[in-house]
């Protein structure tokens, strides 16, 4: 795709949970959580995982940063297999690749002060101490938008938008290249989380950051994602560059998911009222209202994980047995889908 | 406290809810803070009246006022009055809010998990919730259970009624509550952020249920809601909340086209969306003052970029713009502008 190496390389990951059904019985069903996910990100590139709650996005996210053991599948990060690594070696790594949490309430420690807390990592990895380590605290603050005497105060002092800052202080102290960002900004007010999206950005630029960005709300995605990864029941189901995903979406998932999306859209509301002076009942015009819930991911269904929900023209008996690959139908654009024909041969 | 400048908006038919000069007192630690003051609303038979604002705007508080429901030590301040069909609320007994409760206003709240018994049957429940209202027995309730369930779209309505709420999706189980909330017909239906909790396809459908029991029964939804892309979707009217007071309020389009309060403007502009992608967002600077470190003056001053002099010193009232547009900004005819000047440069 790019000529580029990426930065980071995830193949084939998988991650198996076995399920008891009932107290005394042996944990025999098994959930593939993570179901063969392949993906890489380039330095300084925002790749979006999105999906609804249960798909798995956060679950690859801790598989890639190894917070969990996988089951199979490689990640490679800057050329190393952290799978060949030792404990010692993978902490190292963890240098370069943070992470920043949702809730920034429970991330932080209520005990420790904010300046304790962003220099903790520039100690553990032997970075910086005394006066060096507390220049960089406060140019961290600083450069997270708070102030550099914020270090001395405790994070209940602080609001929902400001914790998050510091949680990206903090994340980026040890200097990563690759910042996990699990949910970031949903936990926040609207004008709050506009501010921590172009602060994202803003680092992003100044700092060449490669983000995973894993997020459910597909307008924050949109103002981030150079590229978008769409998840269901723990199967990437279609990718591509942002433009080409909202613009023209192929697997009919993400045509209804992205359907679904409540929009302050002029033209949207003009023809909603419209229709209701007319009186109708429209649930949206071109709205897709999917049926029923997601699967439960204990007991999928065979073939296309999506076909019990489908309502492509095309489906058929062959969807309902084979596992659709996750193929390249147009350049950069990769759906899994049996029935979506390969649009052009990707140029190159 | 300021002069309430409370202007009727004519309409042809009373309205089935009506405010006014809503106050919500906390105790706090020199004395009552109003963390929501001089609110007034109505809703009319048919009409979604969508409740916007941030957390800590009070929009929560002003639809659990309605049905006396405010936490203790909170209380609902002297000179409130709370019309519903024509009947004082606040003067009711306990008996006789009870038999509102539910028949007559029903509540729909975020968590459908806090709104459920985990160790009671989804059936069980929902007999109860018919019980306590209508003489029946309990075959007979059993059965409006399962009617019930299968009027909120739920495949398979006699097992799922046999069921644990652990049992259920969280979407199913917003369905569940919402079956509960609509069982006895309700005129009235408040629902506290039905599907923040919910994942967007789930909310599609939740929202699709909401609309239909509006358009077929003539019900009246108070919605609140802090997601905006909601409000365009589902909002007959708009009610903006800021730091427990309403800053605007209009019809649906003229909030979108036309808004005229700073807060509401910078609110909309701070939106994600997906036409807007890839632009830097517009932020609002500052944050939501605390409940009661505003005494004086307009509550948005400080991260208002109009604000002038006026606005330290004076509290703005509520003027007229349209014959339904609401503002609560001393620069409202000033601010009508920015708008549409906006739109003109990218």
């Amino acid at each position: 795709m790019m000529s580029q190496r990426a930065l980071l390389e995830v193949r084939h990951l998988v991650k198996q949970y076995a399920v008891r059904r009932g107290l005394l019985a042996r944990p025999t069903p098994v959930v593939h959580a993570v179901d063969d996910v392949s993906f890489d990100i380039h330095p300084g590139e925002t790749l979006a995982l999105v999906g609804e709650s249960g798909c798995g996005k956060t679950t690859t996210a801790r598989a890639v940063l190894r917070l969990i053991e996988p089951t199979s599948g490689t990640v490679r990060f800057d050329g190393i297999d952290l799978g060949g690594l030792d404990a010692r070696a993978l902490r190292a790594m963890r240098r370069h690749m943070q992470i920043v949490f949702q809730d920034p309430y429970s991330s932080l420690n209520p005990r420790m002060t904010v300046g304790d807390a962003i220099r903790e990592g520039l100690t553990v990895h032997g970075l910086a101490d005394g006066r060096t380590a507390d220049a960089r605290v406060a140019a961290l603050l600083t450069e997270v938008g708070l102030h550099p005497d914020h270090a001395t105060r405790y994070p209940h002092e602080f609001s929902g938008g400001q914790r998050q800052r510091i949680g990206i202080a903090r994340a980026l102290a040890v200097e990563p290249r690759l910042l996990v960002c699990d949910e970031p900004v949903s936990a926040l007010d609207v004008s709050v989380q506009a501010q921590i999206i172009n602060l994202l950005r803003d680092l992003q630029r100044e700092r060449g950051l490669a983000y995973l960005f894993i997020a459910h709300d597909l307008a924050v995605v949109a103002h981030m994602a150079d590229r978008v990864a769409v998840m269901y029941l723990g199967r990437i189901v279609e990718l591509a560059p942002r433009a080409a995903l909202f613009a023209m979406p192929r697997m009919p998932y993400t045509q209804a998911l992205l359907s679904a999306i409540p929009q302050v859209s002029p033209t949207r509301l003009a023809s909603r009222l419209a229709a209701r002076d007319a009186g109708q009942r429209v649930a949206g015009p071109g709205r897709i209202l999917l049926a029923g819930d997601p699967p439960s991911p204990t007991d999928p269904p065979s073939g296309c994980v999506f076909h019990p929900r489908c309502f492509h023209p095309r489906k058929d008996a062959a969807c309902t047995q084979q596992v659709p690959p996750l193929e390249e139908k147009s350049p950069g654009h990769f759906v899994a889908c049996l029935k979506e024909p390969s649009h052009s041969t990707p140029v190159r | 406290m300021t002069v309430s400048v409370t202007v009727s908006v004519p309409r042809s038919a009373a309205p089935l809810l009506a405010i006014e000069s809503l106050r919500v007192l906390f105790p706090g630690a020199t004395g009552e803070i109003p963390v929501v003051d001089d609110v007034s609303l109505t809703i009319a038979h048919g009409e979604i009246v969508c409740l916007v604002g941030e957390s800590g705007s009070g929009k929560s508080l002003t639809a659990l006022s309605v049905l006396r429901l405010i936490p203790s030590p909170g209380r609902i301040g002297a000179g409130t009055r709370i019309r519903f069909a024509n009947e004082e609320l606040l003067a009711l007994d306990h008996e006789a809010l009870r038999a509102i409760r539910g028949r007559q206003v029903g509540m729909v709240f975020q968590e459908p998990s806090a709104a459920l018994n985990p160790v009671l049957r989804i059936g069980t429940q929902l007999v109860d919730a018919i019980r306590a209202h209508v003489r029946c027995n309990r075959s007979e309730a059993w059965k409006r259970a399962v009617d019930a369930l299968a009027s909120v779209g739920i495949a398979d309505p006699e097992t799922r009624a046999r069921q644990y709420p652990h049992e259920l999706s969280g979407g199913m189980r917003q369905r569940v509550v919402l079956a509960m909330a609509l069982v006895h017909a309700p005129p009235l239906l408040i629902a506290d952020e039905p599907t923040t909790a919910l994942d967007v396809t789930v909310q599609a459908q939740i929202l699709d249920l909401l609309r239909r029991a509006v358009a077929e029964r003539d019900m009246a939804l108070l919605l609140i809601t802090h997601d905006l892309g909601v409000v365009a979707e589902m909002a007959t009217r708009v009610l903006v909340m800021y730091a427990g007071r309403l800053v605007e309020e209009a019809p649906v389009e003229t909030i979108f086209t036309q808004p005229a309060h700073p807060y509401t403007q910078a609110l909309l502009a701070a939106v994600p969306s997906l036409a807007t992608a890839g632009e830097r967002l517009v932020t609002i600077a500052g944050q939501v003052p605390a409940p009661g470190s505003v005494v004086r003056g307009c509550a948005f001053r400080a991260r208002c970029p109009h604000a002038i002099a006026m606005c330290e010193s004076e509290a703005p009232p509520l003027v007229q713009l349209g014959s339904a547009h609401r503002v609560r900004c001393h620069l409202a005819h000033e601010s009508m502008q920015t708008p549409a000047a906006r739109e003109g440069t990218p």
